[in-house]
């Protein structure tokens, strides 16, 4: 139970600095304190750790597959060291289990709750002025359903690992020999944890939002939060039921998917992918939603067409629906539904590219501070757009063909989900960094790991382009002796890529160690969460805080005796009893 | 786990220690501002929470759309076999048990707590009644063997092979929760631990409609010797016309039907099986069935398991890029060969019409028994998160826990159990009622 003490002082509503022992951090202590919170902030940071170590073990992997690609016959996966641990494996069974594990893990244990359960638990309700969430217990349990699904997907790791690439497309996953079941219930129960994320947040931010703040009065990482709950709710059930009835496929034989007992492996296809198509914009969205707030803030500017920006959110959460044969054209599909779907997934081009316009003229004269959030939110513009872009050839009826399961679809999808939702992921940590836990990091150490992100980033995806576009299969242990350049440019690419993220997080661990205080409003910025202190108390507000504008930075000037940002105009706080009872629309 | 987190509000306060001297009353958690917005809250989140779960069963109505319209006499056949009485049965109590649960919230609502207690038990004697009778209908099927693709065993001429007692199987656990709550009943009412006894008087009443669904569901079931009524459950398109009849005087039809069901056995054992085949059907009118799609003379074997692959997706109608290939390899093999060993290549499309009488052949009758158990078992799980969540608010309202102020849990739960009520108003029809 997380019972807290709160003062009622005056010390804890100024927006200096808060006495160490009373915010969410250090209100109550020992390790079932943590366990058992049901403070939306502490969830924030345990999904932060949790998420960081399934990157981590991700990431691992995919430095393996980028290793054992350095010769055309496969070198890493074949030396001693890795032979050690898997034993007599014929060493293409290990790759492909390594490649399957390493999406897997990324898409459902990380980059899905990356953004919304880590940064948006956090950050919902103290921008909504909020005391947590609508349903607190159903947040803690949507952890520990994170936790369990984890879990599964470490046991399907140690008994027979996975090999079916993290689609399970069947028939192969309906025979092949390795842990399909453990990794699929564990990607079942990920997804109830994802609704449940989902919903909460829809419930708060329809019902808890303080009086004043419309809709259109919301920062847009609500917006965009919003938009991403909408996809959780929509669509995970239905990818819940394709994996259930992909267990029953296994078990019983249901003969829905599987072709030997009359079923349509096709039918799979749409099944996962009316799912999966709109998962990608349950990882991309979020970032959306950070990048606005970091542009805006870092820039000290208003950002530009608000309403489309909050718009366009919308727009791709609903178009998102309507395009999963993008990814079946192949399949055999018939030519009408072919191109319909295809132009569908140009529609969905739009309203991201108003997003990055609007960016951008949010930019155009505006005071940018060249900070490490910022330096990150540019990074991801430039390599999301080319991700964005790249993802035309292949919604191309004709080029598809081409390009289709080749390094080129690898490629565009890592430009889109590390070069989107990873950076926009890791600009987020290191903009409300110093709110979550009132330290400040090292500037030069964030901004280096930027460099190295972006440089190991483009040194590791753009070969694959070229790959792909010359013939390259994706998911091949082996390959022709002519490809050898580019994969060791691609492989070296990774490790530079992999020594900027183990900057970045050393940077952010050393921080905490650091015995100078971060200010309240670290950055200048106008949303609610910066009117608290950094940590924030353990009920956000001691009173109901004014909503202003979340986007307007006239008031907020450097102070530089006290070097942090702060109000020029005293703030027009209505008081307790002046308040309507309740949030109207 | 759905509605768990309706009802967090009221025990959550007591253990919070947090200094704020408001006047919340107990049932509102403390991060709301008024019970108008916790209830709000509640509600929408419980909307939302059905809208997944008719998304969740919507990748099923799905799946028994397409299979319906590739073999839509398989699903009319396979119909029969389900016990139309024994469905309207349940459709009617899960009916009448959202009668009650309807009546429950609005009896909460007014503070009658002995009435909402007493409606919200109905509402649980009702849901075990449906287990009841549901456990009698699983039995019955497991036990003639009419069980998904895979496991799909059906045999015409002796629909009842012994074997175990599978209602006894699932009565069981049933058997022994009875027990206890009997004990427990007992127990409280000897040691006068009054609202523990208050308790589990009504939790036994629940347990034992368990039994009265079961006798309703054997005593409506027909007996196992009683092959004329099992005549109208023989899986023939027309199954009418002779329903009332006796099944075996189309003895020499089912005897196809039964090498043909032998020859879709597992992979390996296709070759000898259809060797030992009677072949006489085979040669007058070549079906190509998955499974027993197997080379006859020795000209293909080289490409048969590649063959073999592209034949069975090519058996579904949707893929029509396979089947070109599939026809273009046949005859490139023919071509290469010089003898034509198939001239049915046209079935591949043709598989589906026109042929009644392998309707209830193990590969193309189990799909609709696949869905069946999908949905229906699916459904029988809700039936039983739904139980679960009754009992708690069973215990709830005998602790006097609702007022006019603070019903929000027994309404999402009245939500959820209309919603699963709807599903199965779904199912009915289209599952027993499409003849
Ligand atoms: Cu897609």
């Amino acid at each position: 139970m997380s019972a807290g003490k709160i003062s009622s002082g005056s010390e804890i509503d100024d927006p200096g600095y808060p006495t160490p022992e009373e915010n969410y951090l250090t209100n109550s202590k020992g390790l079932l304190s943590w366990i058992f919170t049901l403070d939306h902030k502490r969830i924030g940071v345990m999904y932060l750790v949790g998420v960081s170590v399934a990157f981590l073990v991700a990431g691992l992997l995919a430095i393996g597959i980028r290793l054992h690609l350095m010769s055309p016959d496969g070198w890493f996966l074949e030396t001693g060291a890795v032979k050690a641990i898997t034993g007599d494996k014929p060493t293409n069974d290990v790759y492909n289990q390594v490649f399957t594990l390493h999406g897997a893990i990324m898409v459902f244990l990380f980059i899905i709750p990356s953004v919304p359960a880590a940064l948006g638990n956090f950050l919902v309700p103290i921008m909504l002025g909020a005391k947590d969430v609508a349903f607190p217990r159903l947040n803690l349990s949507s952890f520990y359903l994170w936790m369990f699904g984890a879990f599964f997907f470490i046991s399907a790791l140690l008994a027979s690992g996975l090999d079916t690439g993290w689609t399970f497309y069947t028939p192969y996953s309906t025979t092949s020999n390795t842990s399909v079941i453990l990794a699929t219930s564990g990607a079942f129960i990920l997804g109830f944890s994802s609704i449940f994320t989902g919903l909460n947040f829809i419930v708060t931010i329809n019902t808890m939002r303080p009086p004043g703040m419309t809709w259109f009065r919301m920062p847009l990482f609500l917006w965009a939060t919003y938009a991403t709950s909408i996809i959780q709710v929509l669509a995970t059930p239905v990818l819940g039921i394709t994996l259930l009835l992909l267990i029953a496929e296994r078990t019983m034989h249901i003969g829905i998917f599987d072709p030997q007992y009359n079923g349509d492996p096709v039918t799979f296809q749409h099944f996962f992918w009316f799912y999966s198509h709109p998962a990608v914009y349950i990882m991309i969205l979020p970032a959306f939603g950070v990048i606005s707030e970091l542009i805006s803030v870092h820039s000290h500017k208003r950002i530009f067409g608000y309403r489309f920006v909050a718009y366009s959110s919308i727009a791709i959460a609903l178009l998102g629906f309507l395009v999963w044969g993008h990814h079946m054209f192949t399949s055999g599909m018939s030519p009408v539904t072919t191109i319909i779907f295809s132009a569908l997934t140009f529609s969905v081009s739009v309203p991201s590219a108003i997003k990055v316009f609007n960016w951008l003229a949010t930019m155009y004269k505006g005071s940018i501070s060249l900070t490490t959030p910022m330096v990150y939110a540019i990074v991801f513009i430039f390599l999301f757009t080319i991700g964005g872009l790249t993802g035309l050839h292949l919604g191309t009826l004709a080029t598809d063909q081409h390009l289709h399961d080749s390094y080129f679809v690898v490629a565009h999808f890592h430009f889109v989900m590390v070069g989107g939702t990873l950076v926009a992921f890791l600009g987020g940590v290191f903009h409300w960094w110093p709110k979550m836990f009132g330290k400040m990091y090292s500037e030069k150490g964030g901004i280096a790991s930027a460099a190295l992100v972006f440089i190991g980033f483009l040194v590791t995806f753009l070969p694959q382009f070229i790959l792909g576009s010359r013939g390259m299969p994706r998911r091949y242990a082996t390959y022709d002796p002519e490809f050898q350049t580019l994969h060791v440019a691609s492989s070296i690419g990774s490790l530079i890529l992999g020594l900027g993220l183990f900057v970045a997080l050393f940077v952010l661990l050393k921080s905490l160690f650091s015995k100078e205080r971060a200010p309240a409003n670290m950055w200048g910025g106008a949303t609610l969460e910066w009117a608290c202190t950094s940590p924030p108390p353990f009920y956000n507000f001691q009173r109901a805080p004014a909503v202003d504008d979340p986007y307007d930075f006239t008031d907020i000037v450097w102070d530089s005796v006290s070097e942090r940002y702060v109000r020029v105009e005293p703030e027009r706080k209505l008081a307790p009893e002046e308040q309507p009872a309740h949030a109207g629309e | 786990m759905a509605t768990s987190e309706a009802g967090h509000s009221a025990d959550q306060h007591a253990g919070d220690a947090h200094g704020h001297d408001h006047d919340h009353p107990d049932y509102l958690a403390h991060h709301f501002d008024t019970p108008e917005q916790q209830f709000d809250s509640g509600k929408l989140g419980m909307w939302l929470f059905l809208v997944t779960e008719v998304l969740f069963f919507s990748g099923m109505f799905c799946a028994y759309a397409i299979f319906r319209a590739w073999r839509p006499e398989v699903f009319e056949g396979c119909s029969q076999f389900l016990n139309t009485k024994l469905g309207a049965i349940n459709t009617g109590v899960l009916l009448f048990s959202s009668f009650t649960m309807a009546w429950a919230v609005r009896a909460s609502q007014l503070e009658e707590h002995k009435k909402t207690a007493a409606l919200i038990a109905t509402t649980l004697c009702c849901a075990m009644v449906f287990l009841g009778v549901k456990a009698v209908e699983y039995s019955h099927k497991w036990a003639m063997g009419l069980l998904p693709a895979g496991l799909f065993s059906y045999d015409e001429n002796n629909p009842h092979p012994p074997g175990p007692n599978w209602l006894l199987y699932i009565c069981m656990p049933f058997i022994v929760i009875t027990i206890g709550v009997f004990l427990w009943m007992v127990f409280s009412w000897a040691t006068k631990a009054k609202f523990q006894f208050q308790c589990a008087k009504p939790l036994f009443f629940v347990c034992l409609s368990f039994f009265g669904g079961v006798y309703l569901g054997t005593v409506l079931e027909p007996k196992v010797e009683d092959h004329a009524v099992h005549a109208s459950a023989d899986g023939h398109a027309d199954a009418a016309e002779h329903a009332e009849g006796d099944p075996h005087a189309e003895g020499d039809s089912h005897a196809e039907g039964e090498a043909e069901a032998a020859g879709a056995d597992e992979g390996e054992h296709t070759e000898e099986a259809h060797e030992a085949a009677p072949a006489e059907e085979e040669t007058e009118e070549p079906v190509i069935e998955l499974g027993s799609v197997v080379p006859k003379s020795g000209t293909m074997v080289d490409t048969s398991r590649d063959l073999e692959i592209q034949r069975k997706l090519a058996s579904v109608e949707a893929n029509s890029a396979v089947r070109d290939e599939l026809n273009a390899l046949e005859r490139q093999d023919m071509n290469a060969s010089g003898a034509i060993t198939y001239h049915q290549t046209d079935d591949t499309s043709n598989t589906i019409a026109g042929s009644e009488e392998d309707v209830m052949r193990r590969s193309r009758a189990g799909v609709f028994f696949s869905i069946y158990y999908c949905m229906t078992g699916v459904h029988a799980i809700h039936i039983l998160a739904g139980i679960g969540v009754l009992v708690w608010l069973l215990v709830r309202s005998l602790r006097k826990d609702f007022n006019r102020n603070y019903y929000g849990p027994v309404d999402y739960v009245g939500l959820y159990w209309h919603l699963v009520d709807l599903i199965w108003i779904y199912l009915f029809p289209l599952m027993y009622l499409i003849r």
